[in-house]
C-alpha cells in the first residue's frame, strides 16, 4: 500500500480497503464521508475527478452506493471511495466544500437518482427538466418504449 | 508628432487608431481625445477585458435597470449545439453567469445497461461525437479489466494510431469553430477541410465518418485496410504543411490576438479545485497527462512531449491545442514504423466472432456467433474506473457488472461536463462579446456534456 493511504487507514479505524482489480478502494461509512473526504484532500488528493452512484436495488440491505473517484496528480496515485445509502431518503454530506468542481456531478446524481448532498450550493435537476417526475437512473424507473409501426416494405423479386 | 518634451506627458490618441503602425497619421482636433498615455493604456486594458476585477462585490448602489439578465442559447450559434446561458449584465460586463445543461439529455447511461458489453460502443461512441475512438477505447479498456484480459500488440498499436489521429482531427474542429465565433472565418474552411482527409481514413477503415464502433472489447473489429501507410503518410505530409500555415495566419495575427490574449482566464488554482482536465489544465500551467501518468494500450512506448503554457487564457489554449497536434502527428509516425504483426483481437472465441469463412467449415464456430450476437459474453461481478485522455480531458468510464451479459451500471466521466463548470469563472467580470471566446475555447461537445 503506498504510504499516503497507509496514514489515510491509521487515522479512520472504520474504513475498509479493497483492491478492485488493482485499484484502491476505501469503503467509507456515510458518517465519515465528509472526514475522510477532507483527510485525504489534506494529504494530497487535490482533485476530485468524478462522483457518481449504483443502485442495488433489492441485491444489497443498502440500496444506494454513492462513488467518489480521487485523483492526486502530484502523487500520481487514484483512490475511489465509495459508501452505501438505504433506501429512505437516501443522504449524504456534499463534497462542494472540498472541491467546487463536484457541484455538477452532484447535481446530476441528485437528478438520476434522488440522493441528496448535504451542504451543497445548488441542489437542483442539472440534465432533465425541472418539472420531471422521478429519477431515471433507479432500477425501478422504467425505460420506456416508443411503438414503432412496421409498414409494408418494398418488395423485393 | 510635435516636439519631444509635450510628447511624453500627453498623448493625442484616437482610439480607433491605438496601435496602428502608420507613423504619418496625423490626428485632427476634431473628435480626438486627449489623455494620460498610461491612462488610456489602463482605460483600455479594462475595455478590453484584460484586466479582471476578481474580488468583486455586489454594488447595490446600482440601479436595479442597469443590471440586466440576458439568455443566451440553446439555440445560439456559438454554444456549440445545445448550451444555454443565463448571464447577469452591467452596461457591457458580464457579472455572473450560469451555464443550463440537459437539452441534448439521451439517457444514454440507461440504454448502456439495456445493451450487451459487446453492444456497448455503438452506444458510447455517440457521447463525444468529435472523438468517438476515445469513449469507445475508455469503455472496451473497462471491460477488458473486468474480464481481466489483454489485447493483442497489434490491437494496441491500432487503438493508439486511431486515437491519436481521432485527437488531431477534434482539435481541428475546436480550432475551427474558435476561429468561426471570433470572426476568423478562413480557419473555420481550413480545419473543417484538413479534418476531411483524416475522416476519409476513418471512412476507410471503419465504414463510417463518425460514430465508428470500431474499438471494441478484445481488440479491434478489423484490421487496417490495405495500403494504411500510404494513407496516413500522405496524411502527416499534408497536415505538416499546413499546421505551419495556421500559425502564419494565427500566431502573430493582431486581431486574433487582441480577440484571445488575455480573455476567459483559469489559473491553475481554479483549474484543479473545477476538475477541469485537458488542454484547458495544461494551457493554466499544469503538467497533466493521462496518457503520462496512468498509460494505456501501451502508448507509454511512444515518445511524446506534453505541451504547457502559463496563462491559461483562450490564446494558451488555442497553443497548446496546436502544439498537442504536432505531438500526436508524432505519435502516429512512431506507431507506423513499429505496427507489429499479428491478429487485431483476441482469439477467445466467447468475446470476438469468428472469422467469417470459418462460420461456413465448423459447427464450433457458428455456435459461437450465434452465442455472441444473440446472447453477448458474460463478464464477472466487479466494478473498474478507467480513464483515457479524450481530446477534451480526462474520459473515464466507471462500469460495474454484477455477472450478466449486460453492465449493471455504466457512467462516463464526460470531461466537456466537468470543464463547462468553469465557464462562470473564466467570464467573470468580462465583456460580453468574449462569451463566444471563451466557450468556443472551452470546446464543449454537447453530446459529451449532456450524454
Amino acid at each position: 500500500m503506498i504510504p499516503v493511504l497507509d496514514t489515510l487507514s491509521g487515522q479512520f479505524s472504520q474504513v475498509i480497503w479493497e483492491k478492485s482489480h488493482g485499484q484502491d478502494v476505501a469503503r467509507v461509512p456515510v458518517d465519515d464521508w465528509y472526514a475522510f473526504a477532507e483527510a485525504a484532500r489534506d494529504h494530497g488528493f487535490e482533485v476530485c475527478a468524478d462522483v457518481t452512484a449504483v443502485d442495488w436495488m433489492r441485491q444489497r440491505s443498502d440500496r444506494f452506493e454513492v462513488i467518489a473517484n480521487l485523483l492526486s496528480m502530484s502523487l500520481g496515485v487514484r483512490l475511489r471511495m465509495i459508501t452505501s445509502l438505504g433506501r429512505h431518503e437516501p443522504t449524504v454530506a456534499s463534497l462542494t466544500p472540498l472541491w467546487p468542481g463536484a457541484g455538477f456531478a452532484e447535481r446530476e446524481v441528485y437528478d438520476m437518482f434522488g440522493i441528496n448532498f448535504e451542504g451543497h450550493f445548488d441542489l437542483t435537476r442539472i440534465l432533465m427538466p425541472d418539472d420531471w417526475e422521478g429519477h431515471p437512473l433507479r432500477k425501478d424507473f422504467g425505460v420506456g418504449s416508443v411503438p414503432v409501426q412496421f409498414k409494408a416494405s418494398h418488395q423485393v423479386d | 508628432m510635435g516636439d519631444g518634451t509635450k510628447k511624453e506627458q500627453t498623448e493625442i490618441l484616437d482610439l480607433w487608431v491605438a496601435g496602428s503602425e502608420e507613423p504619418e497619421f496625423q490626428p485632427t482636433d476634431e473628435g480626438a481625445q486627449e489623455i494620460a498615455s498610461e491612462e488610456t493604456r489602463g482605460r483600455l486594458d479594462t475595455q478590453f477585458g484584460r484586466v479582471v476585477d476578481d474580488d468583486y462585490l455586489f454594488d447595490d448602489d446600482v440601479a436595479e435597470d442597469e443590471r440586466m439578465i440576458v439568455n443566451m442559447g440553446p439555440q445560439h450559434p456559438s454554444t456549440h449545439g445545445v448550451l444555454r446561458l443565463q448571464i447577469e449584465l452591467e452596461g457591457e460586463i458580464i457579472r455572473r453567469s450560469k451555464p443550463i445543461i440537459g437539452y441534448l439529455h439521451t439517457g444514454m447511461e440507461k440504454t448502456a445497461e439495456q445493451l450487451t458489453f459487446g453492444q456497448g460502443p455503438t452506444n458510447v461512441t455517440r457521447m463525444d461525437y468529435l472523438a468517438p475512438f476515445h469513449g469507445e477505447l475508455a469503455y472496451s479498456l473497462a471491460v477488458e479489466t473486468l474480464l481481466d484480459i489483454d489485447v493483442p500488440p497489434r490491437a494496441a498499436a491500432i487503438r493508439v494510431l486511431m486515437t491519436e489521429l481521432n485527437r488531431v482531427s477534434s482539435h481541428l474542429v475546436a480550432l475551427a469553430t474558435n476561429g468561426m465565433d471570433i470572426g476568423a472565418l478562413s480557419m473555420m474552411i481550413y480545419g473543417f477541410r484538413e479534418r476531411e482527409s483524416i475522416l476519409a481514413f476513418f471512412e476507410k477503415t471503419t465504414g463510417l465518418r463518425m460514430n465508428h464502433n470500431y474499438i471494441r472489447p478484445g481488440g479491434v473489429v478489423v484490421d487496417l485496410p490495405p495500403g494504411w501507410k500510404d494513407d496516413v503518410a500522405a496524411i502527416l505530409v499534408d497536415l505538416r504543411q499546413r499546421f505551419v500555415k495556421y500559425d502564419d495566419m494565427l500566431k502573430e495575427n493582431p486581431i486574433w490576438l487582441s480577440r484571445t490574449k488575455g480573455v476567459g482566464i483559469i489559473s491553475p488554482e481554479e483549474a484543479i479545485a473545477f476538475s477541469i482536465t485537458g488542454p484547458a489544465l495544461r494551457a493554466a500551467g499544469v503538467d497533466w497527462d493521462i496518457r503520462k501518468a496512468f498509460p494505456y494500450s501501451g502508448i507509454e512506448n511512444y515518445e511524446f512531449d506534453v505541451p504547457t503554457r502559463e496563462n491559461g487564457d483562450v490564446y494558451d489554449r488555442y497553443r497548446v491545442r496546436i502544439d498537442e497536434m504536432w505531438e500526436s502527428l508524432k505519435i502516429v509516425e512512431q506507431v507506423m514504423d513499429v505496427m507489429p504483426k499479428g491478429d487485431f483481437r483476441v482469439g477467445d472465441r466467447k468475446i470476438t466472432p469468428p472469422p467469417r469463412a470459418r462460420i461456413d467449415e465448423s459447427m464450433e464456430a457458428l455456435i459461437h456467433h450465434f452465442k455472441l450476437f444473440t446472447e453477448g459474453f458474460k463478464v464477472p461481478p466487479g466494478e473498474t474506473y478507467v480513464a483515457v485522455e479524450s481530446p477534451r480531458g480526462e474520459l473515464g468510464c466507471y462500469l460495474v457488472s454484477d455477472g450478466e451479459a449486460n453492465p449493471y451500471r455504466m457512467h462516463t466521466r464526460a470531461p466537456s461536463f466537468y470543464n463547462l463548470q468553469s465557464l462562470p469563472i473564466a467570464m467573470a467580470d468580462s465583456l460580453m462579446a468574449d462569451t463566444v471566446a471563451t466557450i468556443a475555447s472551452m470546446d464543449p461537445v454537447m453530446g459529451d456534456v449532456d450524454r
